[in-house]
């Protein structure tokens, strides 16, 4: 029996359970008023507790949709409808995804290129990293519609400027982690490549960049998770048309809370997911590493 | 000076860091000449600079004043010939490869070929009795056998000399001492030139033809003491009236040179 206590599924089960607790309890206390409003309109005086509480978790246009609804509208999203159709979760999914992608890849090189410069130009590490920080204190709620007018007027439209969003917020954790893995290895493992009479280039790779690895995957954890963040942010003030932001935009303005929960938990699983895929290829490269298991 | 048997050479060289709190005198006045083939100890109290003039021969540090000379060559040179091999303190090894990695690392700066990378990782892991150990990384290793990996990799050059900065210091006694007879019967067999930073008296005269003294604030040879040892030394040659007369010297040495001052007051 203590074993069961203290297994890691029992664990997540009792959180699990906690929420659903607490998430149903809301339901029900959030969509009370508009339940008896309904029941006073239709001029019911006489209705049973239970029957109340089924109404109020299966309201058309809840405050807080149940969990219940919100899983049977994912699922009919994402595997009753067509891939292609504008319907489908899968699509908008995918077309949030696209950009998430493209952006966290453009992000990790371009802030790994940074980095590259901050830890080898003093120059570059006193004037660029202000702009790094500064950067990341601007809503990109606020500057995402002027990158994708700047962009549309040099001619680019479509899945890059949405990217670029993305980029904008992956590249800083990428900088910082890799900044600080690009100086981690030791003073004498420095010097070590100096004996060797290692040109920087050599110092780089034989040395700089394995000991930066396990930073960049740390920053990699982070920085996809944001570039979905910048990917959903990115369609909510533009006007976007598909895509999970645009998804949340047009259950705001149609009321469509059940269709809002479920873009979001949508990109909660999309982002573990990708969250997980880092990880795996990070486990396979430090094992090649030589990392105890 | 002009001993062709010379093969490291210092004269009025001094070395001056600057830092936040002034500057710091770390070496005044070295006056040093190693030949080939011998085995020089350097010996003295912590901030003796007895570290910062073996970096300093190895072109890790500019002396400030004063001229090296590494095989007739400057320092710099002389590192740009891979004229040496240099062992740290700590093992150093990149914990992301192999022994056998480690040990190729120099080859691979130098662009060796396959077959000449893999002779040598062969004959060098040979030489400190790490056979079997090839696949292993850093951390599957003692902190001896780390030490002795090291050691390997600084042979990687074929370079004659050899620089060693307390090598031993964080090992156990035991493994010390194995690691110093394997040191003393690899430098009989390859006639090289060692240089080694300790702060054990016992370990210094064991393996040295010449002790260098050193004193601390600034960083001064105190005294040089040539040691009449046979180049054969057995462990037991420890227990040696001429040994511990030499370990008696060297402490003396010390003493003058006011090394036990902090203890004593």
């Amino acid at each position: 029996m203590e074993r069961v206590f203290q297994s890691k599924i029992f664990a997540i089960l009792v959180v699990l359970l906690a929420i659903l607790v607490i998430w149903y309890g809301a339901a029900i206390k959030l969509n009370t008023p508009w339940q008896l409003g309904v029941y006073e309109r239709a001029e019911i005086t006489q209705w049973t507790k239970k029957q109340f509480i089924k109404d109020t978790l299966n309201q058309k246009r809840p405050v807080l949709p149940s969990a219940h609804q919100v899983f049977s509208e994912m699922y009919k999203t994402t595997f009753l409808k067509p891939i292609n159709s504008k319907r489908s979760l899968v699509y908008h999914s995918w077309i949030t995804l696209s950009a998430t992608l493209l952006g966290f890849a453009i992000g990790t090189c371009f802030g790994i290129l940074i980095a590259i410069g901050i830890t080898h130009n003093r120059a570059l590490d006193r004037s660029l990293m202000p702009w790094v920080i500064a950067s990341q204190t601007i809503p990109i709620l606020a500057i995402a519609p002027m990158i994708i007018v700047v962009l549309n007027a040099v001619g680019l439209s479509g899945l890059l400027p949405k990217a670029l969003i993305s980029t904008y917020l992956s590249f800083f954790p990428i900088v910082v982690g890799m900044v600080k893995g690009f100086r981690s290895p030791r003073n004498i493992q420095i010097d070590l490549m100096r004996t060797y009479y290692a040109s920087p280039l050599q110092t780089f790779f034989k040395l700089r960049w394995p000991s930066a690895l396990p930073y960049l995957f740390t920053s990699m954890k982070v920085a996809i998770a944001i570039a979905l963040v910048g990917a959903i942010v990115g369609e909510l003030p533009t006007g976007a048309v598909a895509g999970l932001g645009a998804r949340l935009l047009s259950g705001s303005y149609y009321g469509q809370t059940v269709q809002i929960w479920s873009a979001l938990f949508m990109a909660a699983a999309l982002a573990a997911i990708l969250i997980m895929i880092v990880s795996l290829v990070e486990k396979h490269v430090t094992k090649n590493m030589g990392a105890k298991s | 000076m002009s001993n062709k048997n010379t093969v490291i050479s210092t004269k009025n060289m001094s070395l001056t860091f600057q830092t936040n709190d002034g500057p710091v005198h770390a070496l005044e006045d070295i006056n040093l000449e190693i030949n080939e083939g011998e085995f020089v100890s350097f010996i003295g109290p912590s901030g003796c600079g007895k570290t910062t003039l073996l970096r300093a021969i190895a072109d890790l540090e500019q002396p400030t004043k004063g001229e090296i000379k590494v095989n007739g060559l400057s320092p710099r040179e002389a590192r740009r010939t891979r004229a040496y091999g240099y062992v740290f303190q700590a093992s150093a090894l990149l914990p992301w490869r192999t022994v056998e990695q480690n040990v190729a690392l120099p080859l691979e700066i130098t662009g060796a070929s396959k077959q000449e990378k893999k002779e040598h990782i062969e004959r060098t892991i040979a030489m400190v009795d790490l056979k079997g150990f090839e696949k292993k990384f850093p951390w599957q290793l003692s902190g001896g056998m780390q030490q002795r990996v090291s050691i390997a990799r600084a042979l990687a050059f074929d370079a004659k000399i050899l620089l060693m900065d307390e090598p031993f210091g964080a090992l156990d006694e035991i493994v010390r001492d194995h690691l110093n007879q394997q040191l003393l019967q690899l430098w009989n067999k390859h006639k090289m030139t060692i240089c080694f930073v300790t702060h054990s008296i016992p370990e210094a005269v064991y393996l040295s033809t010449k002790i260098v003294i050193m004193s601390p604030r600034p960083g001064k040879i105190a005294q040089i003491i040539d040691s009449p040892l046979p180049k054969n030394r057995p462990l037991d040659i420890r227990e040696s009236k001429q040994f511990l007369d030499i370990a008696h010297r060297v402490r003396e040495g010390l003493r003058a040179s006011h090394s036990y001052d902090e203890e004593e007051a």
